[in-house]
C-alpha cells in the first residue's frame, strides 16, 4: 500500500534523492567533527601546539557551516518531496473522484471524500515531513556505530545479538498490536465527529423537539467509547518508551560487567570500554527512532488506507462500449428498462418503461412525490444507468455514445438548482465556454433573467455565494435555463426548474424556448398541469411504472389521476 | 497536524491553565506525581550517564570486581526506578489527557445544545466543528507527551547547565552565548513559518471548500461536461497550496539543521578555548574532556524544549478558544410554568395526575406557593411585536395576529418577508425586542422553553433526518411510540408506501442526512415526525414544498382530522397548500399587508388575488 502511495512521488524523484542525500552527508559531520575535536585534546593539547588547536579548529567551523548548507538542503527538499507527494495524492484522487458514478459516491458519502482529499494527505505530508530526517538517518548511524563496536571489539559486540532482537521483538509487538487499535479509534473519532456534525446542522430540529437529553446521551456513549478506545491505543503506544529504556539499560550494565571482566583478564583497553559504550548508546538510539518512525507511520496508515480505498475503487459507469458516434436528432427510446440505485434492492425504482419520444417533440411527464419522474429522465444523460432493458438515443443505446458527446448533446436543469460561487456570467458560461456577451445576452432573455438582472448590484458580474446564495427561488430556476440553453442541447430536459416562476414568466418562457431550441427534444417534469398541457405527449408516471400516455385532451377525457390533477389545479384560477 | 499549524499565543494563559487543571478534577495530585515521576525517569539517565567514569575509574582499574558488581547492581536498581517511573508517567499522562479531553468535549457538546440560535447564525459549523477536532486534538497531543517532555528536557537542560558551570564556569559562558542563540534563533524561525502556516492554512481551507462544492454538484459537473475546466482550477488551487506548503516546512524544517549546526560551532570553540585554557594550566585535559561530552548534549534538548512549548503554547490557545465557547451565554430561560398532566373534577377544576393518563396542563407557580393548572390548549397571540436579528435591522414590525385553538393560519410572502421568523419566535428560537407573545393566555417568556416547546410540533423548512433507521428518525417526535404508532405517523403523512418499498422497510438505515432519499421523501419524514408527537400546536413551514399537490392533498386531510380542535400554522409558498386556512396573512418587508380567509383575500383584489392568479411571482 505505502509503495502505491510512493508511486506518486515520480515527478519529484530528484528531490527525493537529493534530500536522501544531504541528510545522508549531514551523518558524516556526526563522525567528523568529534574525530577533530579529539585531534585539539590529545595532539593539540597534549603537545602544547596551538597551531594544531586553531587550525583544527578551523576544519570544524567549516565542517559546522557546511553541515548546515546540508540541513538546510535537506529541510528544503524534505519539504518539496512531501507537499509534492500530497500535491500529486490530491490530485489523483480529485481526478479519479470526478470519474465517479454517483453509487461510488454514496459509498463513500460526500463528507467523507472530502476529508479524504484534505485531511487524511495532510497526515502523510507530516509523516513525510517529520519521518523523512529519522528515517534515513537512523539506520545509518546504527550500521556505522555496529559496524565500529565490531570492529573494536566482536565478542562483546555479541551483546547486540541478543538486545537487537529483544528491543526488536518488543517494539513489534507495540506496533503490531497498536494498529488495529489506531483503526478502531479513527472509527470512534468519525462517529462523535459525526453525532457533533448532525447535531449542529440539526439544531432547530434538536430543539423544537426538546431532545437535548437524547442527544446528549447518544453523544455520552460514543465520547466514553473513544475515550477507552484512545487510552487502549496510546496506553500501548507509550509502552514503546519504557520498553527501549529497559533494553538500553541492560545493555549497558551488561557490557559494564563484562567489559570490567575482559579488562581484569587483559582482553580489552580501558579506553575501549568508554568509547565502545557510546557505540551502544547510539545504536540503540537509532533503533528507537526507528521505532517512533514505524509509530508514526502505523498512525498514517489509516489515512493511506482511506486515500488507497478512493484511488482503486471501481468506477461503475465507463466509457467501455462507446464508440465514436454523436447525437444526431434527439429522438428517445425507452425498451422495457428497468432501474434501482442499488443492486442489494428489492424494488425496483423505474419498472418496464417503455416509450418513444421522437426528435423535436416535447413530452411533460407529471406523477406524485417518488413516483421516479427525476430518475428516470437521469437516465438519458447516463448519471446513472437502466438495470435492465435498454435506453437508445436515435437508434443507438446510450452506452455506445462517448459520455463526452452523449451529456454535451443534453442539456439538462435539475430540480435541485446548483449554481456556484463566482459571478452569473461564470454560471452561465458552465454552458459554453466561449460563449460571447450577446449569446448570453439572448439565452438570458429566453430564461427570462433579464427581467431581474437589470436589479441586481452589478448585473451579469454579480458574484454568487456558495449555491447561488443571495437569489430567490425563482432566480435561480431561471439562471439555471438560461445555462442549459447556452448549450444548444439536442435534449433539452427540465425537471421541475420553474415551480418558483410565475405562471406568466413560465408561459413566456414556454413560448421562448419553442422558438429558439425548435428541433430539440424537450423534456418537462412539472407539478402543475399548465406547465405540461401544451406538450405534444404526456406521461403519467405511478410508483415508477407508466400509468398513461397521451396529450391533453385524450389524458382528460380518459385518465383519472389527469382529471383529478387538472381540476384541482385549475380551480380559482379566471377569476 | 495540529502541531504543524504554527501556534497563536493565547491571550489569558493563567487562567486557561487554572480551567484546563479543573478538568482535571481529583487527578490534580497525579500530576506532581507524574512530575516527580518524570524527573526520576529523566535523572536515573542523567545520573546513569555520570557514573559511567567514575565506575571505570574506582572499580574497572584497580581491579575491585566485587565493586564493581555491587556498583552494577545499584545503577541496576536506578535504572529499574527510572523505566518504572517512565512507565508510571506515560500511562497516567494517556489517561489522564484522554479524561479531560473527553470531559472538554462532554461538556463542550452539553453547551453546545443550550446555545441560542443567534449564536449559530453568526458561527459556521465548520468553525464550531474544529473546537470539537482540531482544538480538541491539540490539547489531547500537549497532555499525551509535550508536557512530560517539556518537563524532561527542562530538567535535563538545568542539569547540564549545573555540570557545565560546576566544571568550568568561565568556559560555561561559551555554552550559555550559545544556548541563548539557539533560543532567539528557534523562536524567530517559529514565528516566521508561521506565517506561512497560516498562509498554507488558508490554501487548504479554499481547496477544501471548492472540493466540496464540487462534490455537492457533481451532477451539475457531469451534465454539463464540466469536469477538465474544474480540475484546472482545482490544479491551480492545489499547486497554491504546495507552494505554500513548501515554503512553511521549509522553514520549520531548518530549525533542527540550524540548531545542530549552531551546536557545532558551540562545540568547536569550546574545544578550542578549552585546549588554549588547557594550555594556560586553567583546565586539566580529563576535565576538559567530560566537559567536552556535556557540550554535546545541550543542543538536542534546547531544541525539543522550545518544541514542546510552541505545542503547549498551540494547545492553550485551542484551549482558550474552546473555553470562549463555553462561556457564550446560553439561551435565556427564567420561566418558571412548566407543563403536567391534569384531570378535570366534576366541579370544573383541574388536579394534576400521573402522567399516564389526563391531559395536558399549565402549571403556574402562585405567589404564596401553590399552583395554579391552566389547561393547554393551543391560543396564540402576537402583541404588537417587533423583532430584528440584529438591532440595526428589523424583520418584523408592530406585528399583531392571534390563532384560537382549532384554527389554522397560514401566512403567505416572498422569501425574506419574515414568515419563519414568525414560527421561530413562538417557540422562542429567537427573542423578540419589544411587544409581547402569549400563549393560552400566558406571556411565553414565563413558561419553561423545555415545556414550551414540547406542546409545539414543528415542521421546519430545511428537512433534517438522523443516522438511523426510518423508524428511528419518525419516532424522534416521541421517543416511546410503539411501531404501530410510527406506522399510523407515517400513513397520516403518506410516507408508509414509499416507506414500504425501501430495501429494509421501516428499518432501513439512513445517512448523511437522509441522502439517499429524495426532497419530498425527507419531508414526507418529517411530517410523520411531527404528526407522532401528537401536539396541541403543529407548525409547517413550507413542509410540503417538493411534495406534489396530488400526496399533499392526502397528507392535508389526514392532518385536519389530526389537528381538529388544534391550533395549526403554515407557511407555503404554493397558495394550494393554504387555501383551505381560517385565515391567511400576507406578509411583506415584515408587515401584515393583507388578511382574511381565501374567499375574502380574492374578493380584495390586492395582493393575493394576483400571487394566485399567477400575475405576481414570489421572490
Amino acid at each position: 500500500m505505502l509503495k502505491r502511495l510512493f508511486s506518486y512521488l515520480k515527478p519529484y524523484k530528484l528531490y527525493t534523492f537529493l534530500a536522501v542525500a544531504c541528510i545522508t552527508l549531514e551523518v558524516a559531520f556526526e563522525l567528523i567533527i568529534p574525530m577533530l575535536m579529539a585531534d585539539i585534546i590529545d595532539i593539540g593539547v597534549e603537545t602544547g601546539n596551538r597551531a594544531v588547536i586553531f587550525q583544527r579548529g578551523i576544519l570544524m567551523a567549516v565542517c559546522a557551516i557546511l553541515a548546515l548548507i546540508l540541513g538546510i538542503g535537506s529541510a528544503r527538499f524534505t519539504a518539496v518531496t512531501g507537499q509534492g507527494l500530497g500535491a500529486e495524492l490530491r490530485k489523483a484522487e480529485y481526478k479519479k473522484l470526478q470519474s465517479f458514478s454517483f453509487s461510488n459516491i454514496d459509498h463513500f458519502r460526500a463528507s467523507s471524500l472530502v476529508t479524504r482529499l484534505t485531511g487524511d494527505i495532510t497526515t502523510i505530508q507530516n509523516s513525510v515531513a517529520s519521518g523523512m530526517r529519522p528515517a534515513c538517518r537512523a539506520p545509518i548511524m546504527m550500521l556505522i556505530s555496529l559496524g565500529l563496536s565490531f570492529a573494536m571489539n566482536w565478542k562483546l559486540a555479541l551483546v547486540f545479538c541478543v538486545a537487537a532482537p529483544i528491543l526488536g521483538v518488543m517494539l513489534f509487538l507495540i506496533v503490531k498490536n497498536v494498529r488495529p487499535l489506531y483503526g478502531i479509534m479513527q472509527g470512534s473519532v468519525d462517529l462523535v465527529n459525526r453525532i457533533v456534525q448532525e447535531n449542529l446542522t440539526a439544531i432547530r430540529v434538536v430543539k423544537a423537539y426538546v431532545r437535548e437529553d437524547y442527544e446528549t446521551a447518544k453523544f455520552e456513549e460514543s465520547n466514553l467509547a473513544l475515550r477507552t478506545t484512545a487510552e487502549k491505543a496510546f496506553g500501548l503506544a507509550a509502552l514503546n518508551m519504557p520498553a527501549m529504556q529497559l533494553v538500553m539499560y541492560a545493555t549497558i550494565l551488561f557490557i559494564l560487567w563484562i567489559g570490567g571482566n575482559l579488562i581484569q583478564i587483559g582482553n580489552m583497553q580501558v579506553g575501549q570500554l568508554t568509547g565502545f559504550l557510546s557505540y551502544v548508546l547510539q545504536v540503540l538510539n537509532s533503533l528507537m527512532m526507528i521505532s517512533n518512525v514505524f509509530m508514526m507511520l502505523t498512525r498514517s496508515l489509516a489515512s493511506c488506507r482511506r486515500i488507497v480505498e478512493v484511488l482503486d475503487e471501481e468506477v461503475d459507469m465507463t466509457d467501455d462500449e462507446a464508440k465514436d458516434i454523436q447525437v444526431e436528432k434527439g429522438g428517445i427510446e425507452f425498451d422495457h428498462v428497468y432501474f434501482k440505485y442499488r443492486p442489494e434492492a428489492a424494488e425496483y425504482v423505474l419498472s418496464d418503461i417503455t416509450v418513444s419520444i421522437g426528435p423535436g417533440e416535447t413530452v411533460g411527464i407529471l406523477g406524485s412525490t417518488g413516483s421516479a419522474k427525476s430518475t428516470l429522465v437521469q437516465l438519458i444523460p447516463r448519471l446513472y444507468d437502466v438495470t435492465s432493458g435498454s435506453l437508445r438515443i436515435d437508434g443507438h443505446s446510450v452506452r455506445e455514445y462517448p459520455m463526452e458527446h452523449l451529456r454535451d448533446a443534453v442539456g439538462m436543469v435539475l430540480q435541485k438548482n446548483t449554481l456556484f460561487s463566482g459571478t452569473i456570467t461564470d454560471n452561465l458560461r458552465w454552458g459554453k465556454e466561449d460563449a460571447t456577451p450577446e449569446e448570453i445576452r439572448e439565452a438570458c432573455a429566453i430564461a427570462c433573467v433579464d427581467e431581474f438582472i437589470g436589479r441586481l448590484p452589478k448585473g451579469y458580474e454579480t458574484e454568487l455565494g456558495q449555491g447561488g446564495a443571495g437569489l430567490s427561488g425563482g432566480q435561480k430556476q431561471r439562471l439555471c435555463i438560461a445555462r442549459a440553453l447556452l448549450k444548444r442541447p439536442k435534449i433539452l430536459i427540465l425537471d421541475d426548474s420553474t415551480s418558483a416562476v410565475d405562471t406568466a414568466t413560465e408561459a413566456k418562457i414556454r413560448e421562448g424556448l419553442a422558438s429558439y431550441l425548435k428541433d430539440t427534444t424537450k423534456i418537462i417534469i412539472a407539478q402543475r398541469v399548465t406547465s405540461v398541457m401544451h406538450a405534444d405527449k404526456i406521461l403519467i408516471l405511478d410508483h415508477g411504472r407508466i400509468q398513461a400516455v397521451g396529450n391533453h385532451a385524450s389524458l382528460l377525457k380518459e385518465n383519472a389521476m389527469y382529471q383529478e390533477l387538472y381540476h384541482s389545479q385549475q380551480e380559482g384560477v379566471g377569476l | 497536524m495540529a502541531r504543524y499549524s504554527g501556534y497563536k499565543k493565547p491571550k489569558n494563559t493563567g487562567k486557561t491553565i487554572a480551567r484546563l487543571l479543573h478538568y482535571m478534577g481529583a487527578h490534580k495530585l497525579l500530576l506532581f506525581l507524574v512530575v516527580i515521576l518524570t524527573a526520576i525517569g529523566s535523572l536515573a539517565n542523567i545520573i546513569g550517564t555520570y557514573l559511567l567514569r567514575p565506575v571505570i575509574n574506582n572499580y574497572i582499574l584497580p581491579g575491585d570486581m566485587q565493586g564493581l558488581l555491587k556498583m552494577v547492581l545499584l545503577m541496576g536498581l536506578m535504572y529499574l526506578a527510572g523505566v518504572l517511573a517512565t512507565w508510571g508517567y506515560n500511562q497516567l499522562m494517556v489517561r489522564m489527557a484522554q479524561k479531560v479531553v473527553s470531559e472538554i468535549r462532554r461538556d463542550l457538546f452539553v453547551h453546545t445544545q443550550s446555545l441560542p440560535l443567534s449564536y449559530f447564525d453568526a458561527h459556521t459549523h465548520g468553525e464550531l466543528m474544529s473546537r470539537f477536532t482540531s482544538d480538541a486534538d491539540t490539547i489531547s497531543e500537549a497532555l499525551n507527551s509535550s508536557f512530560t517532555m517539556l518537563i524532561q528536557s527542562g530538567i535535563v537542560i538545568v542539569g547540564t547547565i549545573i555540570m557545565l558551570l560546576v566544571l568550568n564556569w568561565r568556559l560555561s559562558l561559551i555554552v550559555l552565548f550559545f544556548m541563548a542563540l539557539m533560543f532567539l534563533f528557534i523562536q524567530f524561525n517559529s514565528r516566521r513559518s508561521h506565517r506561512y502556516f497560516s498562509e498554507q492554512q488558508f490554501r487548504l481551507g479554499s481547496l477544501s471548500g471548492f472540493v466540496e462544492e464540487m462534490v455537492t454538484g457533481q451532477k451539475v459537473e457531469k451534465v454539463f461536461n464540466h469536469e477538465s475546466q474544474d480540475y484546472e482550477e482545482f490544479c491551480r488551487r492545489n499547486e497554491a497550496l504546495r507552494q505554500a506548503g513548501t515554503k512553511a516546512l521549509s522553514y520549520s524544517g531548518m530549525t533542527i539543521p540550524t540548531i545542530v549546526s549552531l551546536s557545532y560551532f558551540n562545540y568547536t570553540v569550546s574545544a578550542c578555548v578549552g585546549g588554549l585554557f588547557a594550555l594556560a594550566g586553567m583546565i586539566d585535559i580529563g576535565a576538559l574532556a567530560s566537559y567536552l561530552v556535556y557540550v554535546r548534549q545541550t543542543a538536542m534538548p534546547m531544541n525539543q524544549f522550545t518544541q514542546q512549548i510552541n505545542f503547549l503554547l498551540a494547545a492553550l490557545s485551542g484551549a482558550e478558544r474552546i473555553f470562549e465557547m463555553l462561556d457564550a451565554q446560553p439561551e435565556t430561560d427564567e420561566g418558571k410554568v412548566t407543563l403536567c398532566k391534569a384531570l378535570e373534577q366534576e366541579d370544573g377544576t383541574l388536579t394534576e395526575c400521573s402522567s399516564s393518563q389526563g391531559s395536558y396542563a399549565w402549571k403556574c407557580p402562585q405567589e404564596d406557593g401553590s399552583f395554579r393548572l391552566i389547561p393547554l390548549k393551543g391560543d396564540v397571540r402576537f402583541y404588537d411585536v417587533v423583532f430584528g436579528y440584529t438591532p440595526e435591522k428589523k424583520i418584523l414590525n408592530h406585528i399583531n395576529l392571534y390563532a384560537k385553538p382549532g384554527q389554522k393560519i397560514a401566512f403567505v410572502g416572498s422569501t425574506g418577508a419574515g414568515k419563519t421568523t414568525i414560527i421561530n419566535l413562538i417557540n422562542r428560537f429567537y427573542e423578540i425586542d419589544s411587544g409581547t407573545i402569549t400563549y393560552d393566555g400566558l406571556d411565553v417568556r414565563d413558561i419553561k422553553k423545555k415545556d414550551l416547546r414540547f406542546s409545539l410540533s414543528m415542521v421546519i423548512q430545511d428537512t433534517h433526518l438522523f443516522t438511523g433507521t426510518i423508524a428511528d428518525n419518525i419516532r424522534y417526535g416521541r421517543l416511546d411510540a410503539s411501531d404501530e404508532d410510527v406506522r399510523a405517523a407515517a400513513k397520516l403523512a403518506s410516507a408508509d408506501s414509499f416507506i414500504r418499498r425501501l430495501p429494509n422497510g421501516y428499518d432501513t438505515l439512513l445517512h448523511s442526512d437522509g441522502a439517499n432519499l429524495s426532497q419530498g421523501q425527507r419531508q414526507l419524514l418529517a411530517i410523520a415526525r411531527a404528526a407522532i408527537a401528537d401536539p396541541p400546536v403543529l407548525i409547517l413551514d413550507e413542509a410540503t414544498s417538493s411534495v406534489d399537490t396530488a400526496t399533499e392533498r392526502m397528507i392535508e386531510r389526514g392532518m385536519d382530522s389530526l389537528m381538529e380542535g388544534r391550533t395549526v400554522f403554515v407557511i407555503a409558498h404554493r397558495l394550494s397548500t393554504v387555501r383551505n386556512a381560517k385565515a391567511i396573512l400576507v406578509l411583506e418587508h415584515g408587515e401584515i399587508i393583507e388578511r382574511g380567509s381565501h374567499e375574502e383575500l380574492l374578493d380584495m383584489k390586492g395582493r393575493y388575488y394576483k400571487l394566485y392568479t399567477g400575475q405576481f411571482e414570489l421572490e
